[in-house]
């Protein structure tokens, strides 16, 4: 990935395409020539970085400031200017409560509880993704015939869109379905799987984790591909069994992938919607209604509470800013750590 | 079965499966059936009639009801088994039934009276059929042409705007150096983490006052600024050397010429994984086309799905047959990219 393509073997053969890029490259020059000579070679860093700027700025810079406007002004009116300024009574709101632990004391008990469900999706849902990542990447890390496509199998379900995700799975998790016949055949009776509490906060973590688990495998097998062999080899002349090369050699030096993951999977986490909306819908009653969905449910449907909506994703992002944060703490001590033992390794032939 | 113990350990350089690799091809076999069993049901269940949809326990091959026609009969004739007192087995046809009590004569002799059994009695002859009704049907109210030509728009066009937009930023951020651009790309790394569901509501309201909502560039847009792909782009080009830069200006190259033919095609790699990115968020994004799009005739298919799940709720037949219509092409794609497709991004892992 860091070298350049070999420029002999692939580049600079006058085929059709290529040649209707360089048409393409030489039209636009002739704007960009005269923009250049207008406004100099360090004016077209701006001109470069501008489009990007732009975009950037009106649909992801100026949603999250007036997210603040919104946030701290209430009523239900929806452009900013007509809302009167409450302070943070919408954020006080979202968390007031006779007694924190008990959400049917809370006047939004909805996001407590939403709160409450995200916790608990997010504990159980990234421990078995990285547990499974982790397994399945080892498996495929082996010397194994027909690795391409064992690869492909477990990133398949990673195309799925979350609707498809969401009904290809209540079709066969429905009181006739397929599961509930496949446990019949045990002498088990029908369970309704998306009626039940527990069993729908189950079933949306195994979806979710069956629907992304591909892409965490991925990245993790290309970390596992990269730690040199010869420590392999070195620890095996030292007699190492497989056993403890994983402990010794292997899940440290994967430790940095590991951590990549973790955090981009909780991140993801915490965001989860779109599959839950189309599979439980928050249900049954609010067992599996999490954080965004609630923003959702704020925002856009029944009579909007804008208010509610933007102070709870303030609340949201605060959340996913403190796990950025965690990483990048992580991040930085574990570097710290490499370089003391690369120091350390160096000392005694110095 | 030697010949396939033979594959199977080939990459081993012996002959014998030691107990991990056992262990690790039960692991994958299990793998690979979880992975596509439920889609492979899916399918299975689209070709099915109502009947046969509700049937309890379910079987795996659609089957239905053999029919038969006769010269003597308008419609065909469902064919039933019947088993008789004395222990024989005959092939016969329905011709009428009232309530429980059914009519049937032997298809052989179509002019004799008709016999009264019940269903006890009775069993129907079956064969595997793949009906298409159910897409058929289906079509006619999920418009999935119209479903697909956004869903194409959407994706390509995002797709081209995020790799041209988000590139040209890169190529500035790494290769120039001016007031603000450290500012810039701090402001940006920052969001990485926000992401657009987290601040729907004023995303919409945006959207709404620049009018572009119910509006296919409305899904298009918001996103191509993706702080993802300005920053992956952005690593790679740091890579690449600046003295192809000075000695592209030194033959009289613009700026613009060192971007589209310099900097572009050496970062061909990082825009591939981009590539791939873009068209899989586009492709699958649902919230916000969900909350931006309003007519029918805007919907991507993933809203169109949506909607059709919320129209149709008891027409399960109907959902399925669709649900396999939506994840086909990105099926197809896959199919002929896979190996292209999941080692770009396990480079992106390398970072």
């Amino acid at each position: 990935m860091q070298r350049p393509p070999d420029l002999k073997s692939k580049g600079y053969r006058e085929d059709w395409s290529s040649r209707l890029y360089s048409g393409f490259v030489s039209i636009l020059d002739i704007a960009f020539s005269a923009l250049q000579s207008a406004v100099g070679i360090r004016g077209m860093a701006y001109v470069f970085v501008l489009p990007n700027l732009l975009i950037f700025g009106i649909f992801i810079l100026l949603p999250m400031l007036l997210n603040f406007g919104y946030a701290f002004t209430g009523g239900s009116q929806l452009y900013l200017e007509n809302r009167p300024y409450v302070g943070t009574a919408n954020i006080e709101q979202l968390f007031q409560c006779e007694d924190i632990f008990d959400y049917t004391t809370c006047r939004e008990d909805g996001f407590i509880r939403a709160i409450g469900n995200t916790i608990s999706f997010v504990t159980s849902q990234v421990f078995l993704l990285v547990l499974f990542a982790l397994l399945t990447a080892l498996v495929l890390n082996r010397k194994i015939a027909g690795r391409a496509f064992f690869r492909s199998v477990f990133f398949y379900p990673v195309l799925l869109s979350p609707i498809v995700v969401a009904l290809i799975w209540s079709w066969i998790l429905r009181e006739n379905g397929i599961i509930n016949a496949f446990l019949g055949s045990f002498g088990v009776g029908k369970i309704q799987f998306l009626a039940d509490v527990n069993w729908a906060r189950f079933w949306v973590v195994m979806i979710s984790v069956w629907s992304q688990m591909g892409f965490y495998t991925l990245i993790l097998l290309a970390g596992l591909q990269a730690i040199p062999h010869d420590l392999y080899e070195a620890s095996q002349i030292d007699g190492a069994n497989e056993w403890q090369q994983f402990w010794g050699v292997t899940l440290p030096l994967l430790m940095p992938t590991m951590l990549v993951v973790l955090v981009l999977s909780l991140i993801r986490a915490v965001q989860v919607f779109d599959v839950v909306y189309a599979f439980t819908d928050g249900g049954p009653g609010t067992a599996t209604l999490f954080i965004v969905q609630y923003i959702y449910r704020n925002g856009f449907v029944g009579n909007r509470r804008l208010g509610i909506a933007a102070a709870a994703s303030l609340v949201m992002a605060g959340a996913l800013i403190g796990l950025t944060l965690l990483q990048f703490v992580l991040r930085s001590r574990e570097g710290e750590l490499i370089e003391e033992e690369e120091r350390a390794s160096h000392e005694p032939s110095a | 079965m030697s010949q396939v113990l033979d594959f199977l350990s080939r990459t081993q350089g012996k002959r014998r499966l030691s107990t991990s690799d056992t262990l690790s091809y039960l692991y994958l076999m299990i793998g690979t059936f979880i992975m596509f069993a439920p889609v492979v049901w899916l399918v299975m269940s689209s070709f099915k009639p109502v009947t046969e949809l509700n049937r309890f326990p379910p079987r795996f091959l659609p089957y239905r009801q053999v029919t038969i026609t006769l010269e003597e009969f308008d419609k065909p004739l469902p064919l039933w088994e019947v088993k008789y007192a004395d222990g024989t087995v005959r092939k016969m046809a329905e011709v009428s039934r009232i309530s429980i009590q059914y009519n049937l004569i032997d298809p052989s002799k179509p002019t004799m009276e008709p016999e009264v059994h019940r269903l006890s009695e009775m069993t129907r002859v079956e064969e595997v059929n793949f009906s298409l009704e159910n897409y058929t049907v289906g079509v006619q109210s999920f418009n999935f042409i119209t479903y697909l030509i956004n869903s194409v728009i959407v994706t390509v066009l995002s797709t081209l705007i995020t790799l041209a937009v988000n590139s040209m930023a890169a190529f500035s951020l790494s290769k120039y150096r001016y007031a603000g651009r450290d500012v810039f790309f701090l402001v940006m790394l920052s969001t990485l983490m926000v992401p657009l569901s987290v601040i729907l509501v004023p995303a919409f309201l945006v959207v709404n006052s620049v009018g572009w909502s119910n509006n296919l560039w409305g899904v298009i847009i918001p996103g191509a600024a993706t702080p993802t792909g300005v920053f992956l782009l952005r690593q790679y080009m740091l890579t690449l050397p600046d003295e192809l830069i000075d000695a592209a200006r030194i033959d009289g190259a613009s700026e613009w010429r060192i971007y589209a033919q310099v900097i572009l095609p050496l970062s061909a790699p990082a825009l591939a994984v981009l590539t791939i990115f873009s068209v899989m968020w586009r492709w699958n994004d649902f919230l916000w086309p969900l909350i931006v799009l309003v007519d029918n005739d805007k919907f991507t298919l993933q809203v169109g799905l949506n909607s059709f799940r919320g129209d149709l709720q008891t027409q399960f037949h109907l959902i399925l047959a669709m649900t396999v219509l939506t994840l086909l092409p990105i099926t197809i794609v896959f199919a002929f990219l896979q190996r292209f497709i999941t080692s770009g991004i396990a480079t992106t892992g390398m970072k």
